[in-house]
This record gives structure tokens, sequence and C-alpha cells, in this order.
């Protein structure tokens, strides 16, 4: 491990084999959709409040009806970080990975936590513009990368 | 009614300090019952006074039963733990005071006891029984957000909070060394520090990187021990053995939408480039009727050198944002800055003990016995996490 990463490396991304998804009935049609490669994000029906991730109830009016709202997969760069070290010997490979928090357009600044992808290590920065790429991890799953625009 | 000054802390003890998993053949339950027996045995009281537990949830794993049973306390009256996900040592010991001032118990003990022979903190949002992460979390609906992306491991969720910190403010590299280094001098003057060997900025900045912008200096260790707090009402605690160390306020909780935070990381923007403790420390301080300037030594949680800088700003000591220019001045350094910080080495280079080795390091200050004493210290600020809510934190003062 050198003391400043070569920074040009190009970015990986965790392996599939440690994502496990365990769904309840108000985060499923997240990733049923995810699984179609939309992206969809629950609106509060009494007050229209964003809420993520989807549960029961409102944060700001507490009803808990919503409807599902699609969205294209805009983003901005809110913050990440650049993981160097593998913390898992699952995850020897893996490195770099950059988890990034990006917040999503028109959504009221919902932020979608994804590992950004097709980029060097160099190019990720708070306020990136990116696009959601989904990953299909396994038959039935896709979970959210995001991608520079 | 409050409970300011009617407890105090009475007796503290500890096992030694070691290395994950290097604590063994000794169990988990028998660490936690030499720390007790250590804190009554330095207050003068035994196990027959002892009727009150009061922890946070991963002191004995949440439950006070098997450890009751074992030390045969005579009769348990108050058994409470603070709920969370490390933030709650210091709190622990308000919640002791709080059922003694409320009359439900008259001693007790609180308790942290850690051993990470079979699991290890620095991997516990892993996938459960990979190999390095037995501690783990089981795969939440909620955590099916985070855990994707790779964040596995609350070094890379706090190491988030640190790059919008210095987005924000321009809080740099320099400033978290600052807080790594000035920690170690600290710790090289202690006997039961793990790591006494000095640390220099260029070693600093030479160490690998492990969660961009957090290196290997800016991690706490990973440990076993156990540390324990006797608390009493406060006129009992006159007739003891130690001179006593006046509960005076604490404070636990935080903004509702601070939440689960680094598994969320979903908290108003307004907070979160910050600890967490805002609105805890306002109350904090209410309570005991003091501000910032009161306070002679801070020890704060510092489980990432980033999040020392982020509670200065919280606790008042800098304004929001300016934690970097303050830490660069000088001032949290032992024994001349205007704040001397961790005066025993923190988690960052004495023990992580989950927060308890602060509150004893705030007993001795106050007692006037610590190693690296602070001139006539007479309050002390104890805090626990930046964490998942709640944090928690603690005024003690001299009387």
């Amino acid at each position: 491990m050198t003391a400043t990463p070569a920074t040009d490396a190009p970015l990986r991304l965790p392996p599939a084999t440690l994502i496990q998804l365990s769904p309840d009935s108000w985060t499923a049609p997240f990733w049923e959709a995810a699984a179609a490669h939309r992206l969809v994000v629950p609106r509060c029906t009494s007050c229209a409040a964003f809420r993520f991730p989807p549960g029961p109830f409102c944060w700001r009016c507490q009803a808990q009806a919503i409807e599902w709202v699609e969205r294209p997969g805009h983003g901005t760069v809110y913050s990440y970080t650049i993981v160097w070290h593998p913390i898992l010997p699952d995850l020897a490979d893996s490195v770099p990975y950059a988890p990034a928090v990006v917040e999503l357009a028109d959504t009221d600044d919902v932020r979608v936590v994804g590992a950004v992808t097709d980029a060097p290590a160099h190019a990720v920065e708070v306020g990136l513009a990116v696009e959601l790429v989904w990953r299909d991890v396994r038959d039935r799953v896709s979970v959210p990368t995001w991608r520079p625009t | 009614m409050t409970l300011r000054d009617k407890t105090a802390i009475v007796g503290v003890g500890a096992t030694p300090y070691y290395k994950r998993g290097r604590s063994l053949p000794q169990t988990s339950l028998e660490l936690a019952g030499k720390a007790t027996l250590a804190a009554l045995a330095d207050a003068g009281l035994s196990v027959a006074d002892v009727d009150g537990l009061a922890l946070y949830g991963m002191g004995l794993g949440g439950d006070t039963s098997l450890f009751a049973q074992t030390l045969g306390i005579p009769e348990v009256r108050f058994t409470a733990t603070l709920t969370g996900g490390g933030g709650g040592a210091a709190g622990s010991v308000g919640l002791a005071a709080a059922a003694i001032v409320s009359g439900m118990a008259t001693c007790v003990v609180s308790l942290m006891s850690l051993q990470q022979a079979s699991s290890r903190f620095g991997a516990s949002y892993a996938p459960r029984g990979k190999v390095g992460a037995q501690y783990s979390a089981p795969p939440s609906p909620e955590g099916n957000f985070i855990q994707p992306a790779g964040l596995m491991a609350p070094g890379q969720m706090f190491a988030v909070l640190a790059r919008r910190h210095m987005y924000q403010y321009g809080t740099q590299r320099e400033h978290f060394a600052e807080v790594a280094i000035s920690t170690r001098e600290n710790a090289r003057r202690r006997e039961t520090a793990l790591m006494r060997d000095p640390l220099t900025v260029e070693e600093y900045f030479a160490a690998r990187m492990i969660a961009d912008p957090l290196c290997l200096f800016d991690f706490c260790l990973e440990c076993d021990g156990a540390v324990a707090v006797v608390t009493v009402a406060a006129d009992r605690a006159q007739d003891l053995r130690q001179p006593p160390v006046l509960v005076t306020a604490s404070a636990h909780g935080g903004h509702g939408r601070w939440g689960q935070a680094i598994t969320w990381m979903n908290m108003p923007d307004e907070i979160f480039a910050s600890s967490g403790h805002r609105p805890v420390a306002q109350r904090l301080y209410a309570m005991a009727e003091m501000g910032p300037e009161d306070v002679d030594v801070a020890l704060f949680y510092d489980h990432f050198s980033p999040m020392v800088l982020l509670q200065l700003e919280d606790y008042g000591f800098c304004a929001i944002g300016e934690s970097g220019p303050f830490v660069a001045d000088g001032n949290i350094r032992w024994p001349r800055g205007s704040l001397p910080v961790n005066t025993h080495g923190g988690n960052l280079s004495e023990a992580y003990i989950i927060g308890m080795t602060h509150v004893k390091e705030a007993v001795e200050q106050l007692r006037g016995t610590a190693v690296n004493q602070v001139a006539g210290a007479q309050v002390a600020l104890v805090t626990g996490g930046p964490a998942s809510l709640p944090t928690s934190s603690l005024l003690l003062r001299a009387p």
C-alpha cells in the first residue's frame, strides 16, 4: 500500500457476493422497480414530502399513504469516501471503490447511496454531476451505482 | 428540578487494556466483574452496597441478569441501558444519577466491558458470517440502501461526514493529524496506553490510506478491557474513601432526524457535517448553568480523529466550521492549550473501551491525580459518540 494512493486508479465495485437484500413490505416496491431498471421514490400523498428509505410514516406529517414517483436518476455527489483498505478478505480485489452519497434531482434532496463507477478515483468530488447506472448483481437483483456525466 | 450536583462519582476501576483478542482466556463477564470490584474498592464500598446498574447497551450485551447473579448483588432495584450505536457511555452515568435522584436506587454501577476476540467493530456493518465480519449486523431493510455501495465499516461512514466538512469549511488533513498527534503525545506518558511511540506529521502522512480522507492514524484502536464507575448521592459521597466528583449535568439524545445518521445519510443538510451533539450540548450546559468557557478539560469520544473537530464546534469551543484553525493554533494541546483534550490518550492511542476510559480520565483530572494533570482542573466535559441517536455527555466538577 503506497502512502499516497495512485489516484488515477480505476474505481472498482464491491463483489456481488457481498450484496444481500432483505426487503420489507415498504421497501419491496423500490427493489422490484430497481430490478426493472426503474428508479422510484415514495412521496407522501398528504403533504408531498419524499421519504427515504421507504417506510411506514411520513416524517413531516405522520401520514402513511404514499405514491411512487419515477425519476430518471440524475444527481450530484453530496459527499463520498474512497475505500483503499479491504476490511474483509472478500474485498481484496475490489479496492479502490468509492461509496457516494448523491442528492437526487427533483426529490427535495433525497440522498441515494451508491458506488461510483466508470471513473478513476481522482474524478470523484463533492458537486460532481452523476447519473444512475443499475448494477445487476444477480437475477432479479439490481442496485444503484453512479457514473459521472 | 434537575439532577445538578445531587450525585457524585465515588469510584472508578478498570482492567488492563489489551489489543483486540489479547484478553483471553478471561471472559467478557470476568473483565466486567474485575473492573466493577476495582471501582467499588476505590470507593471503599462492596458488592453488598450495589443496588443499581445503569449501562450503555453494549456494556453487557444490554443484559444485566447474568452479571447480577454472578457477582451476588443482594437486590437489584434499578437496571436500565441507554440504547444506540456507540454514543452512550457518558450518558450511562447520567442514567445512574437519574436513578439515584428519583429514589429508585442508592448505589449504581455504570460499566463497559468489551472483548473483540471473535468479533470486530471495524467491520460492524459487513455481511454477517463473512470472514472478518463475525460481529456484523444482519441485513436490514434500511441497511439495504447503504451496504451495496460497499459502506461496511464505521470508519468508512464517518469518512463521508469528514469529507463533507472539508468541502463546506475548508478543513484539511493537517487538522486531523493535529488531533491524532496531540492525542498520541498525551498517551506517551501513560503506562496504561497501548500506543506510546511518538507520532510525527511525516509518519501521519506516510501512513496508508484506509477510507479517504481517513488514514491509519485517524482510526481508533480495537481493544479488549472493562471500565466501571460507581455513583452515589452527593451527601453520602462525603463519607467515602475518595474525593467525590460531582455529576453536574448529563444529557443524551439528539435531533430526531439525526436518527441512524451514518447508516442513513439523509440527515438534514445543516447538521450533516456535525457530530450530532449540538442539541445535547445545549441541554447539558443549560442544566449545569455553565458554558464552554467553564470547561477546563474535555474528553471527547474519538473513534475517528475528525469527529473531535466536529465536537469542538458543537460544544461551542469554536464557531461552526472553524475547528480546523482552532486545533492548528495549538488549543487542544496539554498542558498549555486553552482546552486540553483527551489527556489520557483517548480511543486513538490509549484504548477503545467505547468511551468509558474518558469518564475515568475525567474523574482522575478532578481528583488531581491524572498522569497529564491539567493544573487546577475544576470542570470536565465527557462525551459519548458521534454515533446514531442518542449521543450523550456529562459535565463533572470537583466539589
